[in-house]
């Protein structure tokens, strides 16, 4: 009785393997045929263009107040700045990541992290002063090494200081424009260092005259807006000509 | 009843106690004395007896971010460690100046010690696959009493000097580099500059500099007059 049982069960395994083997010559036979050509009217599309992200990264914030401003502390100057710069560029199409969008604490560590997560072509640090006068542009003090495929952490901004220097210098000829005073420096700053991108940090002084009068605070609104539109027009700079020429290095 | 013998010598151990109270306290107010005197007759400015000799400091403006060269004479002790410490102070003797350009409280206390020693080749340093004997070359070089190469100033800052800086991008890097700067024109062997402050390593300066970094004296050369 046992042998009458089990004839059915290998009648299906049988029918099973033979499905599978029909299927998978039916596979292989279409795999060999030659695929449908693309209609000769078609031409070859263009790769598509890289996208143009910009990291705005607003200094200190939460328990860390950062230096204190006549009227507020730099955190909360850093994060309107933030905000009033990713407005004006998202109105023009660029596409906008910042490291904090309310008064929070974002590790250093954690900024470079959003920083070159997000692929930027440039990456600002915004930064606030009552010494000085007008915009202080800094990039990374590093020496500027090759592109490699690892680096280290705390020295990743030494393969892009070279594009850093260039977005300093296209920052540096929209401010003057704008007629603001600037200087330009080279610095040793935790959360720049570590960002792979062209990246700069702008700090922010009233503007003053050659009296050393101060002209325009921090807290003038107008001046504010001088600032934002200044910065926006460097960005839309060099996303229309210099970073487009090494966009993919390093 | 008590007995006389055992009231006696309660008195006398009475007298006794008072006596030695009395003893002690007329110790204790001479020894008072002795140290208000000590502290009047104290000198309040240490004796000039080195010779005064000409120090080159590079002076930090807030107002065009750049560094000015400015030769001063003071009177500089021959050990290079105090050597380097009197030269800073007096570099931030300047800046602690009512007019200073680069206005920063506390002066010469500001600077706790500064120690010079052998620097450390950082285009060698040693690398987690290093032997262990170049290992050991590179971390204890030769002794500082025979070292004539290059040497590392490591720079003790005190808590108050960094807690009244002002915080900033632009007036923290020109300390950082001022310093190192001065450095680097008084004791040309010194190639790199580390910061502790209260001995104690720290983040940054005061929100912004890097202070766990080795700064390169040549760092500072570069950045002396940078200004558009």
């Amino acid at each position: 009785m046992p042998s009458s049982k089990a004839a059915p069960s290998t009648r299906r395994v049988s029918l099973a393997l033979a499905t599978i083997l029909a299927a998978g010559c039916f596979v292989s036979v279409a795999a060999q045929q030659p695929a449908p050509e693309t209609p000769p009217s078609a031409a070859p599309q263009p790769p598509p263009p890289p996208r143009f992200v910009v990291l705005l990264d607003a200094a200190h914030g939460g328990d860390d107040p950062g230096g204190t401003l006549k009227t507020q502390a730099e955190k909360q100057f850093t994060l309107a700045l933030s905000v009033r710069l990713r407005s004006l560029l998202a109105a023009r199409g660029i596409q906008v990541v910042t490291t904090r969008e309310s008064d929070s604490t974002v590790d250093l560590n954690r900024r470079a992290e959003i920083a070159n997560h997000a692929n930027a072509q440039a990456c600002l640090s915004l930064h606030a002063s009552e010494s000085g006068a007008g915009a202080h542009l800094f990039v990374s003090s590093l020496p500027p090494v090759q592109p490699a495929r690892f680096s280290a952490w705390k020295t990743a901004q030494a393969a892009w200081v070279t594009r850093s220097l260039a977005l300093a210098g296209t920052l540096n000829s929209s401010l003057l424009q704008s007629g603001m005073t600037v200087t330009l420096g080279r610095t040793a700053l935790l959360a720049v260092d570590s960002m792979t991108c062209p990246a700069v940090a702008i700090e922010i002084a009233p503007e003053r005259g050659a009296d050393h009068q101060t002209t325009a605070d921090l807290d003038d609104a107008d001046y504010q807006a001088r600032v934002a539109s200044a910065i926006t027009a460097a960005l839309l700079e060099w996303r229309s000509g210099e970073w487009r020429t090494e966009a993919r290095r390093p | 009843m008590i007995p006389r013998y055992q009231t006696v010598l309660l008195i006398v151990l009475v007298l006794a106690s008072v006596g030695m109270g009395l003893g002690l306290w007329r110790q204790l107010e001479r020894a008072h004395q002795r140290l208000l005197t000590g502290r009047d007759s104290a000198p309040t400015q240490a004796p000039q007896v080195a010779p005064a000799e000409q120090a080159t400091l590079l002076v930090a403006n807030d107002d065009d971010n750049s560094m000015l060269t400015q030769i001063q004479s003071l009177p500089l002790p021959q050990d290079p460690n105090a050597r380097a410490r009197a030269i800073l102070g007096k570099l931030l003797d300047l800046y602690a100046a009512p007019d200073s350009a680069h206005p920063i409280p506390g002066g010469a206390n500001s600077i706790g010690q500064v120690f010079l020693l052998p620097a450390l080749d950082l285009q060698t340093a040693p690398t987690p696959h290093s032997s262990p004997q170049s290992k050991a070359e590179a971390l204890h070089p030769a002794a500082p009493a025979q070292s004539t190469g290059p040497e590392l100033a490591v720079v003790n800052l005190t808590s108050a000097f960094v807690a009244g800086h002002p915080s900033g991008l632009e007036t923290e890097t020109l300390t950082v580099l001022s310093i190192c700067g001065t450095l680097h024109a008084n004791l040309p062997r010194v190639t790199q500059v580390r910061f502790l402050v209260d001995g104690q390593p720290r983040a940054t300066l005061a929100g912004h500099a890097d202070l766990t970094r080795t700064y390169l004296a040549a760092e500072a050369e570069t950045a002396e007059g940078a200004h558009p």
